[in-house]
């Protein structure tokens, strides 16, 4: 009988309905995005490198966008806490690079270094959070703050001593950006390099990305990851089935912070340089804002609206300010960035059916 | 205004949610300075009445009422409660409505506190920017409480107060609009000590004395007896008797509240072979904190194999024993269980030892909206039991097994006759008695050993009560399952219990076998406990 | 046996009075031990810390409103801040300073202040429960805005007339806005010395004025709603106050209060940084209210000059004092912003802790029932 009641419904239904489901603002961006696609030719971009330039950006990001997943899972928000993590990132790029290690080892060890940091900030951060559940999302974006500014402290005072890394004339505290030639500059992306004539794909660090979202999603389908989705769904009927919901939320917490400081390194070997200081400061808002680009809700989310949605937001950040230029000589891009990945998150957080959890 | 017409006339007042019948015909009338007792039952269409006559958005939201209500004669329709105070009706809810951080100076003038007269600014920026005139809100308040009778502190913040001067400022407010003629109590001594009801039905009386009409709801019969001019009885929807209540009695009210004739208790077994069953559960010495269920001081056994009905009235605490038992709320107490101790506030531990609840909290506790069904019903045994599961590596990964969850939920979608698109459909689809029947096949697939239900047949149509019922009684038959099922409804609970605990007032009020009449689980219901 | 009695109330009372003022205390520590060693004179000190108070107060007296009407840290009131940038911006275009700028500046600001202050109401009313992070959202959200307006609207769509002020491409703003003719018009009008310390008695009755003008707000009946909703919203819904509209209105004049306290901020700096002056002064206010002992529910305006002048006064000594220890200053610069935003971390966290200790002291009080029966 409901079968009737599905077909019985007018086509222009089903499409308001899918619209409504997809979300107008993300239509609007994906619209926005393919416009500039379109354009690009017409205006004398080069159509494949942009694609190129798209691809790059989205393998450098999208680690960190999939740092989002576990505590979206785990119903702890978005995780406005993401510099947590990449300060433990960092601490391992710093201490590999410190120790000696070279070429893909040092960006090997720089994994393996930040882990124990990443582990053990993590369960401070969560144990936090779990005692302040329902105003996560705040106090994580100040954590993450403070975790930044008191690195900053750190980076002058710990004693490291590589001459490629430290102040020359002081011999001392660490350069705010420090050049990854020698070490783990591109090292994922040399490998399993594709070319088709002006399209470069970066097979590497694609494929890389790929593993660690496979292992997600294979998580996801496990005992523990099936727990870790209902805390998130429903924390009282999870309680009631005998979970103990604190410690899903840790787990998901260190599983955040642990990808967000492999996300920082998989970034910093794209892009080649290890920048310290206040540098983490803001790239939590453009990991929360493509993973809602890419379908997410405040407690929803799958490794496809990952994809999605750093496709889309690298797309943007990459396509406008060549497209724009080429029309209007006018660099718009930075605060189309700005409108857009906040709007996305404004438009997430006041949505009614999130508002109730 | 017509003269000798009385205050208040209700005329017919008919009124259905969505075809389900709560009030058929009901008349009612009210003169200056009468007190009228109003009792009934849970769901007896007492507080629907009330919300009528308050104007409640809720009525008119779904689909408002038949018949007529008249003031002084003249026929009234409120849109909103704001109507309705305008015109001279006053109600204290069962839940405070009062600002915890002010005096109750402010509390009882909230949102009508005198000012100054208009100043420059206020003349511009409109009368919000007026200053309030606190000289005077001490004396409209200190008047209001005077004319209570009841001396509570003007200047004391709402949260110091002990829960019945909350409820005494509530009145008091009520008492300081100059337009009130009729005021509704809803259960007001509920939360009182003895000393403060007594205060309290002396203060009813003496707004009597002053013209105001009162409608008291209330539970303790005593207290209708004493205070009362007339006492109006409901009982499914209707208004079975209205007499003064100089020529009632307890017996008789009770008789009136849970009276039917029909006795459909035959099911229950005989009194003998359960009192020599083996205890499976030893509830002792209880306590919950579940708000609006508080549960005191429990001492309850069940024996292996019946079927143990746990009836009150709502708010009484009946919801907080299962609840505190299986962990989802702060107890204190003990509970053993097959001769071994369960410890309190760890859900794991009931589910490890083989106890399952369906919470009467479908939506909060009972599922997961926005999953499958087949999630809904293979989470708690996947989690508690590790089944529906493939092991890898030894062990090391455990592995979802859809098609084992596909199977078992299938299952269950025959058995109780779910009514789904398939079992990948959302939770949240579903109608009520359907998720109803996905709460139990969710219970039922731990094959536990002693069940908890509660409330499993409310918001459901007939049909799915009757299979619920059903089901519940064949799951206790068939598998030997003890099954302790929680409900409001008396008549059901007599249906398929085979003995019957009344609580009152957060304890146990006495547990007679389902057999005995209406009657006598009445007066325990209305019974107070010390 | 009753003195030891007081003496024990005593010491509990103190206790509670360390545990409700652990920030101020703590602030008041670290000032103790960087005070000798950043070695400033205290003439200095206290010179600095007057002129900081003039610029900084009235901005943190703006964040009052919501508070009292339960909307917790108003992150938004950087939007007041943009509204009083722009205000000034083009005031400075058409070269009109001194106070006169500066009133003027004032006046343009409110329209924009409102309708910002409107907006921003508007959306966290419709994320009740989570209004501090929407409020923050929405600070970038129209950061991004005010971006397309000055870099790029003005001088191409919003006319400019005066190329000093706009970038050489011929549209938007430069990066500094110089106020030089305005600067300090306010603070050094009456203004007075005493041994040395110049005290700025305009501004300072300026912001006494609003004191007042706040304090008399706690007692008209809008105040009095704004209390109400902020305790209890649906007790107050059902009271037949205006909830929504209230609370836009608390957001409406603590956006409109942000933006003259902005002008106020400026004409001491004496210039406007166009991209960067407003980002930072929304976290900067909250930190030091919150250092003056305010908790996200409850501050009062002791909390905004205790706060002002011990946040301040760390901001002045600890890379002075970091220098010391360290031979580095940027320690210390690193330091007090790892302080700004810690300060706000432990209130935030304290904030909430609290609302769940409340929920659970029920129990206790059950347990406790029972126990007294048995005896």
């Amino acid at each position: 009988m409901s079968e009737n009641v599905w077909t019985s419904k007018s086509l222009s239904d089903r499409l308001r309905g899918a619209v409504a489901s997809f979300g107008l603002p993300r239509l609007i961006i994906a619209g926005f995005l393919l416009l500039l696609f379109i354009m690009a030719p017409f205006v004398g971009v080069n159509f494949f490198t942009q694609i190129t330039n798209t691809l790059n950006r989205f393998s450098w990001n999208a680690v960190m966008v999939l740092a989002m997943v576990p505590m979206v899972h785990s119903g702890c928000g978005l995780n406005f806490g993401l510099p947590l993590g990449i300060v433990s990132g960092l601490l391992g790029a710093t201490m590999s690079i410190e120790f000696g290690f070279t070429g893909a080892m040092s960006f090997v060890m720089a994994i393996v270094l930040a882990t124990p940091f990443a582990v053990v900030l993590g369960l401070g951060y969560g144990w936090l959070l779990n005692r302040i559940k329902g105003g996560e999302m705040m106090i994580a974006t100040y954590v993450g703050f403070s975790a930044v500014a008191f690195m900053c402290i750190l980076w002058l005072l710990l004693p490291f001593k590589s001459p490629n890394m430290v102040w020359g004339l002081a011999g001392k505290g660490l350069r705010t950006t420090i050049s990854l030639e020698g070490y783990y500059d591109k090292v994922l992306a040399n490998f399993l390099q594709v070319r088709i004539g002006d399209l470069v794909i970066p097979g590497g660090t694609i494929l890389f990305f790929a593993l660690l979202a496979f292992a997600m999603w294979a998580f996801l389908h496990t005992k523990t990851g099936t727990a870790m989705t209902a805390v998130g769904s429903n924390p009282t009927f999870a309680r009631a089935s005998g979970i103990n919901i604190d410690k899903i939320r840790i787990l998901s917490v260190v599983m955040s912070t642990w990808l967000a400081a492999v996300g920082i390194l998989v970034y910093q070997q794209g892009f080649g340089f290890v920048q310290l200081y206040m540098a983490p400061f803001y790239m939590a808002l453009p990991a929360v804002s493509a993973i809602l680009i890419g379908g997410a809700t405040v407690n929803k989310a799958s490794i496809t609206n990952v994809v999605i949605g750093t496709f889309l937001f690298q797309g943007i950040v990459t396509m406008t300010p060549t497209v724009m230029n080429s029309m209007i000589h006018m660099d718009m891009s930075e605060v189309i960035r700005i409108i857009v990945s906040n709007g996305m998150i404004l438009y997430a957080l006041t949505r009614k059916s999130e508002a109730i959890r | 205004m017509t003269e000798n017409a009385p205050l208040l006339e209700m005329k017919g007042i008919r009124k259905d949610f969505f075809g389900n019948q709560v009030l058929t015909d009901i008349h009612l009338s009210l003169k200056e300075g009468e007190v009228l007792g109003l009792v009934g039952e849970n769901g007896a269409g007492k507080s629907t009445l009330m919300k009528i006559l308050f104007g409640m958005n809720v009525i008119a939201e779904t689909g408002g009422y038949d018949g007529d209500i008249l003031l002084n004669g003249e026929k009234v329709r409120f849109g909103s409660p704001f109507d309705a105070l305008a015109a001279g009706i006053g109600m204290v809810h069962q839940e405070f409505s009062l600002i915890p951080g002010f005096t109750a100076t402010e509390n009882i003038l909230l949102n009508r506190e005198p000012r100054h007269k208009a100043g420059v600014v206020s003349q511009i920026f409109g009368e919000r920017l007026e200053t309030l005139d606190r000289k005077k809100m001490q004396d409209q308040a200190a008047s209001a409480i005077q004319r209570m009778g009841i001396r509570i502190d003007p200047d004391m913040v709402i949260s110091d107060m002990p829960i019945g001067h909350k409820q005494f400022t509530e009145i008091a407010r009520e008492l300081s609009k100059d337009q009130l003629r009729l005021l509704i109590l809803d259960e007001p001594t509920a939360v009182l000590t003895e000393k403060e009801a007594e205060a309290l039905l002396a203060s009813i009386r003496g707004m009597a004395a002053s013209g105001i009409a009162v409608i008291f709801i209330t539970h303790r019969l005593q207290e209708i007896l004493d205070v009362c001019d007339r006492v109006l009885v409901m009982r499914d929807g209707y208004a079975v008797q209205d007499v003064p209540a100089a020529r009632t009695s307890i017996p008789e009210i009770t008789k009136w509240m849970v009276g039917r004739s029909v006795d459909t208790s035959a099911s229950a077994r005989a009194d003998e072979q359960l009192e020599t069953g083996r205890v499976i559960m030893s509830i002792s010495r209880l306590w919950v904190d579940m708000a609006g269920e508080t549960v005191r001081d429990v001492s309850l056994d069940v024996y292996e194999g019946e079927i143990l009905g746990i009836g009150g009235l709502a708010g009484q605490g009946k919801l907080g024993i299962p609840n505190g038992v299986m962990g989802l709320y702060e107890a204190g107490g003990s509970v053993t269980f097959d001769e071994k101790p369960i410890p309190l506030n760890q859900p794991r531990s009931c589910l490890d030892a083989s106890i399952a609840f369906v919470s009467e909290d479908r939506r909060g506790v009972g599922l997961l909206l926005d999953e499958s069904l087949e999630w809904n019903i293979a989470f708690p045994p996947m989690q508690i039991q590790n089944k529906f599961l493939k092991s890898y590596l030894g062990g090391l990964i455990k592995w979802r097994d859809e098609a084992a969850i596909r199977e078992v939920t299938s299952r269950y979608v025959d058995s109780l006759q779910i009514r789904c698109t398939g079992t990948r459909q959302k939770a949240k689809e579903l109608s009520g008695g359907n998720q109803q029947k996905v709460c139990l096949a969710k219970a039922f697939a731990l094959e536990p050993r002693f069940l908890f239900v509660s409330e499993p047949t409310r918001g459901i149509d007939v049909g799915a009560k009757e299979l619920v019922l059903n089901a519940l009684k064949r799951f206790n038959r068939e598998h030997g399952v003890t099954v302790v099922m929680i409900s409001s409804e008396l008549e059901e609970l007599r249906q398929i219990c085979d003995r019957i605990a009344i609580v009152s007032g957060g304890r146990i009020a006495g547990i007679l076998p389902a057999t005995r009449s209406s009657e006598e689980f009445g007066m325990l219901m209305v019974s107070q406990v010390k | 046996m009753s003195t030891k009695n007081q003496t024990a109330s005593f010491g509990a009372k103190l206790g509670r009075l360390a545990r409700d003022n652990s920030v101020p205390i703590m602030f008041i520590l670290i000032c103790a031990v960087c005070i000798p060693l950043a070695g400033f004179s205290g003439g200095y000190l206290l010179n600095e810390i007057i002129t900081r108070m003039g610029r900084n107060t009235f901005l943190i007296l703006s964040l009052l409103i919501p508070i009292m009407a339960g909307m917790g840290l108003n992150f938004g009131m950087t939007l007041g801040a943009m509204a009083g940038e722009i205000a000034l911006i083009l005031t400075a275009d058409w070269q009109i300073w001194g106070i006169p700028g500066v009133v003027l500046s004032m006046i343009l600001s409110i329209p924009l202040s409102v309708g910002l202050g409107l907006l921003c109401g508007k959306i966290l009313n419709m994320a009740k429960g989570r209004e501090m992070v929407t409020s923050y959202i929405v600070s970038y959200f129209i950061n991004g805005v005010y971006q397309l307006v000055v870099l790029y609207m003005m001088g191409s769509i919003i006319p400019i007339a005066h190329s000093s002020i706009k970038l050489p491409r011929g549209y938007g703003i430069r990066n500094t806005v110089s106020l030089l003719n305005m600067r300090q018009c306010i603070d050094n009008l009456w203004a007075i010395r005493v041994g040395g310390v110049k005290i700025p008695v305009l501004t300072f009755l300026i912001i006494a004025l609003l004191c007042l003008v706040i304090l008399w707000f706690r007692k008209t009946k809008l105040g009095q709603d704004m209390r109400a909703v902020g305790q209890d919203m649906n007790v107050a819904r059902d009271a037949g106050v205006d909830v929504e509209r209230t609370r836009i209105i608390s957001i409406v004049i603590s956006t409109v209060l942000a933006g003259f306290g902005m002008i106020l901020y400026l004409q001491n700096m004496g210039n406007i940084s166009t991209y960067s002056s407003h980002s930072q002064i929304g976290m900067f206010c909250i930190a030091a209210l919150l250092v003056g002992g305010a908790s996200v529910d409850k501050a009062s305006i002791g909390n905004v000059f205790l706060g002002v002048s011990l946040f301040h006064l760390m901001f002045i000594v600890a890379p002075a004092a970091g220098a010391k220890i360290t031979g580095d200053s940027m320690i210390g610069e690193y330091f007090r912003v790892f302080v700004s935003y810690g300060v706000i971390t432990v209130a935030l966290v304290m904030y909430e802790t609290k609302k769940r200790r409340a929920k659970a002291s029920l129990g206790r009080q059950l347990e406790l029932e029972q126990k007294g029966a048995d005896k």
